[in-house]
């Protein structure tokens, strides 16, 4: 990785100055990480947001504190909306409904991909044919349908999104997780440790799972911004969080029925568009930090 | 070539999957249909109940209605919605061409877009041009869609009045007789330049909202393809003999470079159904995408059943169609074995 200012990096030696400012860091890791430490820090503080919240939030997300439809004001930064609850405060709480689902989506696609994937690759044959062909079905709907089929018949409701939302994404890690497990089984190794006489369930945990994380890494750390996308629509046509749940995408389809007052999808809009650009720029980074070949080419 | 043979033959047992996986689906529904057949007023009357249950088949038992789901399917029936009360193969009939239209013309936005942002990201690597190209590729995909059109309604069609808004056509506007149902097609066919003019100006926002939201796959694959191309020697030999940087990126690089990136026919599909979905929403477009929506609200299950089955064939259908492009555009595809 080359940095902007490789001069400055090899004269002056690291420990020499205090770096306070914005620009010494970026001057010393490289401004090409600007979006990296961007998205680190915006996704900590959402974090913080979401737990700290109801300690400093000025005002209640559910309660309604002035006049309905107020244009930004010092008092109300984004607003109100058409109760007259406060759009910025609703925004902020709403981390407490998109980063839960985000988080609980991914970790349990990760976990029942992985082990199906690594299960199917690791024994090949029969168990391998039946697991592929239901994640092949599960591929074969547009994700947002099913999705929509599933949420439509489990009931409207935010853990019933997760559900479906868990349901659709499995597959993509179980098949990931089978082409490294058997990329993996090829390696010498792996043979080595079989002439030692490891047994399967230790080979495949010890020997051959540890090798196989990285592309699933990246991959989630993409998905995060797919995940919160996919989850807010589904919210918006109805079929996920109900009123008055602050939840950004329903916060959206209230400020569609309010057309004509920007700000009251503005808050959420803003939060979700970050949220997943925060994603991408990590998932980037990762990716570069795993594997520098695939780097600035792809 | 046998890759594509094997794809076809497995495509039948997909379908089947996608029908059973609906159908298992549809025995999960919480609600009542009956609530939205006969109103839940209704209910009380058990001589109602028992006739409506007759009359949906819901006093089947389970594998009794799977045989006859997949018999009448296997005779085009998708079943009856129970909202419009018209058979659902109807009610998609009207809505897939709306659809369709939208979908065309935000896939033309989307790979034009994206190839154009490739193509200048590639020539200038590494420099601000690449930068930019590269930052509005990917804001385009990390907007949600549905607020994305929200905005792009409030801009152009109430605050400016540069566009229409919402719809296919103007509300005074009178419908050009329904021949293909691609309104585009429809009006010149009817020699109606106005209604023509009209539902272009009407497709403009949508499919630039939906084309952008594709815009960021494309024009990363392109680029990355390009960049690859851009380093081989038969580049290198085109430069030492001359040709101009223009010609060599646009006539040598591009076409070969767009082989590999093929794939994003059938990868933009998917998210242009996740986006049409919203899209239609937004812009009261009368499609596939707002008949599933109003579906799932009202727990219509035959019409989400039909969109979900329909829209699995899409999908497979576009991986296909994929697959057979490569092997007309990549002569290396048609060797045997």
């Amino acid at each position: 990785m080359i940095s902007f200012f490789p001069a400055s990096r090899a004269l002056v030696p690291p420990r020499s100055r205090v770096s306070v400012g914005v620009s010494r860091f970026f001057r010393r890791i490289g401004w090409e990480h600007l979006p990296t430490v961007f998205a680190a820090v915006l996704i900590i503080a959402l974090i913080v947001i979401a737990v700290t919240v109801p300690w400093w939030a000025p005002y209640d997300p559910v309660a309604i504190v002035g006049r309905r439809l107020q244009a930004p004001s010092w008092q109300h930064w984004l607003g109100t909306d058409a109760l007259g609850r406060d759009v910025m405060v609703r925004t902020l709480y709403g981390t407490r409904y998109s980063l839960p689902i985000v988080a609980a989506v991914l970790l349990a696609a990760v976990v029942i991909g992985v082990f199906v994937g690594a299960v199917a690759g690791f024994l090949g044959g029969f168990v391998d044919n039946a697991l592929m062909r239901v994640a092949d079905v599960t591929l074969a709907f547009p994700p947002v349908l099913l999705a929509m089929a599933i949420a439509a018949s489990l009931g409207p409701g935010l853990v019933n999104t997760a559900l479906a939302l868990i349901i659709v994404w499995w597959p993509i890690y179980a098949r990931l997780m089978r082409a490294q497990v058997m990329s993996v089984n090829k390696l010498d190794h792996v043979d080595a440790a079989i002439v030692g006489g490891v047994r399967p369930a230790r080979l495949l945990l010890k020997h051959i799972m540890p090798l196989c994380w990285s592309p699933i890494f990246v991959n989630a750390t993409m998905d995060v911004g797919q995940v919160i996308l996919v989850a807010a629509g589904l919210s918006f046509i109805g079929l996920s969080a109900q009123p008055p749940t602050p939840e950004w995408g329903q916060m959206i389809s209230e400020g569609a029925s309010n057309f004509y007052f920007w700000w009251i999808a503005f808050g959420p809009g803003m939060a979700i568009f970050l949220v997943s650009l925060s994603a991408n720029f990590l998932g980037d980074a990762l990716r570069d930090f795993i594997d520098p070949h695939s780097g600035h080419a792809a | 070539m046998k890759v594509i043979v094997r794809r076809v033959l497995v495509m039948p047992f997909l379908l089947l999957g996608i029908v059973t996986a609906t159908f298992i689906l549809a025995q999960f529904t919480k609600g009542n249909p009956l609530v939205s057949i006969i109103g839940a007023r209704a209910l009380n009357n058990p001589e109602i109940v028992a006739a409506a249950k007759a009359r949906w088949g819901l006093d089947r038992s389970v594998p009794e209605r799977y045989v006859i789901y997949l018999w009448n399917l296997a005779h085009g029936d998708l079943g009856t919605s129970f909202r419009t009360k018209q058979p659902v193969l109807t009610d998609l009939a009207q809505r897939l061409p709306p659809t369709l239209e939208l979908v065309i013309c935000a896939m033309i936005v989307g790979t034009l877009g994206g190839i154009g942002l490739a193509v200048v990201s590639a020539e200038f690597r590494n420099t601000a041009a690449d930068h930019i190209a590269r930052f509005v590729a990917l804001v385009g995909s990390c907007f949600p869609v549905f607020w994305l059109g929200l905005i792009a309604l409030f801009l152009f069609s109430v605050q400016t009045k540069l566009l229409p808004g919402a719809g296919r056509l103007d509300i005074r506007a009178v419908a050009p007789p329904q021949v293909t149902g691609f309104l585009l097609i429809d009006t010149l066919l009817a020699r109606n330049w106005s209604g023509f003019v009209d539902a272009f100006r009407h497709l403009i926002l949508p499919s630039l909202v939906l084309g952008w939201s594709v815009m960021g796959i494309v024009a990363r694959m392109v680029r990355a393809s390009l960049l690859d191309v851009l380093s081989q020697d038969y580049i290198t030999m085109a430069r030492a003999k001359g040709a101009g940087r223009l010609r060599v990126l646009l006539h040598h690089a591009l076409a070969n470079a767009l082989i590999p990136a093929l794939t994003i026919l059938g990868f933009t599909f998917a998210y242009l159904i996740t986006g049409s979905v919203l899209v239609e929403t937004i812009f009261s477009w009368p499609g596939v995408g707002s008949y599933a929506v109003e579906a799932a609200r009202g727990l219509d299950y035959p019409a989400i059943a039909g969109v979900t089955i329909l829209g699995g064939l899409g999908f497979l259908l576009a991986n296909l169609l994929t697959d057979l492009a490569y092997v007309v555009v990549d002569p290396r595809m048609r060797a045997p074995g």
